[in-house]
């Protein structure tokens, strides 16, 4: 007795695959209803250009949080692409494989710590230090950056691992055949073939700190100015959603998906420049 | 046959479903939304209320004040819980009732030695006027300023109270009392304002007009920073609901109030 045969289970599996297709235009539409008249209705200009946010007076500026969402993100890049690049090169590289089977697991552990618990550790101990020995609230860019760029090391390790492994064994041989010393072997031959895997870890970590939310509330300070410097506190696009949303009602509510409006462009144009230049990349070479 | 089975599975279902909320509705059921800063009371009061009669069950949701104004508005919620001086003007034809008040307290590091500050030292403060602590007769050191955000219910009463404030564009914004005590806690040069309830020792809480937030001075009426914790509800309360706050404006329910650490509304 049959309950399910060949065809129903492949129909299934249809609609299952669809439903997920339709969750994300589902989320579109609705975050496209709910922020754009807004937007237009203020006016893009008095939305995007202005850094003026009191929305208990009317004012739904936030120019302010577009620069502190791309600071934030910028500083996190700083820290975190140096130190994965070299990390990844070392552990791909120079490392012996047994030891490999224990740093890898150890790595992508790194990458399962809740954010909270990164923003925690932010709080109780960068921030004092930076305010200590550097300066300033403490709860700032630099803070936020050193915290982000550590959360998205796993991300820009472990895809960038891969990818320096999968160049084959040939092109090393080849290059130590003409005479390339270890070195020369891994900048001039193994790092231009893993190009295009190394960027595509780097625009993954890219999408995981400008989409952070949680650390960033907690070590950023959520102040609304035009920073001027690593040590001044900036609110995110992502941390002012978040920070408002439980209470915001009506025209501010409006506001909030409207944030969302600007967010989702921001990461989908990342998307897209970084799916172009991973072609390109591949033409090359 | 297998249509069988897939109409035996539905009519199952159709029949859990039907028991199960016939179930629900044995029980006289509440539902109360709003402040973050009443709910523990409110989970407190009812636990007891419950325990009393078996037979009601009260769920108790966060949220904030405006979505207590909110779900009672749209009926999500029997009841509301709002903590603000005054109560926006989409509440206006909501029934509402203090049942308790809370004092908010101006807080700074125990390491900084100011001790007193006028209301109108606080405006300049949060406005961005004074700068630093030496012209309040501290240290010589920058004052960091730490706020709420906007729609807080803490924050929104602390500006109506002290009033004519537009927050210094500096100041750092944290999402709860909580964390603004930790802020203020980790920083000796910041000044922050917390709910009364949650006062320690990691923190000193300063005078205002020389007057200290204890339970007597508010029931004197002397020290300034009071904000009323209102419940709502959309037209006149009926039987179960009018039970409950009946309770919670008791000799019983004020006590308790009390003995956990706000101020009785009587």
């Amino acid at each position: 007795m049959k309950i399910f045969g060949e065809n129903s289970i492949k129909n299934l599996l249809i609609v299952i695959a669809f439903s997920a297709l339709t969750a994300l235009f589902l989320i579109l539409a609705f975050i496209l209803l709910e922020g754009l008249p807004f937007i237009f209705n203020i006016g893009i200009k008095n939305f995007l250009l202005s850094s003026d946010w009191q929305p208990m007076a009317g004012k739904y500026g936030i120019f302010a949080m577009i620069v502190g969402s791309l600071w934030v993100t910028l500083g996190a890049i700083i820290v975190g692409v140096p130190l994965g690049l070299a990390g990844a090169i070392f552990l791909a590289e120079f490392l012996p494989r047994w030891m490999m089977r224990i740093i890898k697991p150890a790595i992508e552990l790194l990458a399962g710590i809740p954010s909270v618990v990164y923003g925690f550790i932010g709080v109780m101990v960068l921030a004092p230090l930076i305010r200590d020995y550097i300066g300033g609230p403490g709860l700032s860019i630099m803070a936020a950056s050193i915290i982000l760029g550590i959360m998205i090391l796993p991300t820009i390790l472990s895809i960038s691992i891969d990818s320096i492994k999968a160049v084959p064994q040939s092109y090393r041989e080849g290059a130590f055949s003409l005479g390339a010393t270890h070195w020369q072997t891994i900048h001039m031959a193994t790092l231009p073939a893993a190009k295009s895997g190394i960027i595509a870890g780097i625009i993954l970590g890219l999408g995981r700190a400008i989409g952070e939310t949680m650390a960033v509330i907690m070590v950023a300070g959520n102040a609304v100015i035009l920073p001027g410097s690593p040590l001044d506190s900036v609110r995110t696009l992502t941390a002012n959603i978040a920070l408002e949303m439980g209470y915001a009602t009506g025209m501010h509510r409006q506001a909030l998906f409207a944030t969302g409006v600007v967010l989702l462009l921001i990461i989908m144009v990342l998307n897209y420049a970084a799916t172009i230049s991973i072609r390109n990349m591949n033409r090359k070479v | 046959m297998k249509l069988k089975i897939v109409i035996k599975v539905i009519i199952f279902a159709i029949i859990a479903g039907f028991s199960l909320q016939a179930c629900g509705k044995n029980k006289l059921s509440i539902t109360v939304a709003g402040s973050t800063a009443f709910q523990p009371f409110a989970e407190k009061l009812a636990g007891l209320y419950m325990a009393e009669k078996p037979n009601t069950h009260i769920t108790i949701q966060g949220g904030g004040s405006a979505v207590g104004i909110q779900s009672v508005l749209s009926g999500a919620a029997n009841i509301g819980m709002a903590d603000l001086v005054q109560l926006p003007p989409e509440a206006k034809d909501l029934n509402s009732y203090i049942v308790a008040r809370d004092g908010i307290v101006m807080i700074v590091n125990p390491k900084n030695s100011v001790k007193n500050l006028e209301v109108s030292q606080i405006r300049d403060i949060y406005n961005g006027k004074i700068k630093n602590w030496k012209e309040l007769g501290g240290n010589d050191h920058k004052i960091n300023v730490v706020s709420r955000e906007a729609g807080s219910g803490t924050r929104s009463s602390y500006e109506a109270i002290i009033q004519n404030i537009t927050l210094v564009k500096e100041a750092i914004i944290q999402d709860s009392n909580g964390t603004v005590r930790e802020t203020v806690a980790n920083d000796a040069n910041a000044i922050g304002y917390i709910s009364h309830g949650i006062i320690n020792d990691k923190i000193k809480a300063l005078t205002i007009n020389g007057v200290s937030c204890t339970t007597e001075e508010i029931v004197n009426k002397k020290y300034m920073l009071v904000r009323p914790i209102f419940l709502l509800t959309k037209g006149a309360p009926q039987d179960r609901v009018k039970a409950f706050i009946d309770y919670v404006l008791s000799k019983n329910g004020q006590d308790i109030i009390k003995a956990n650490g706000l101020i009785p509304a009587i």
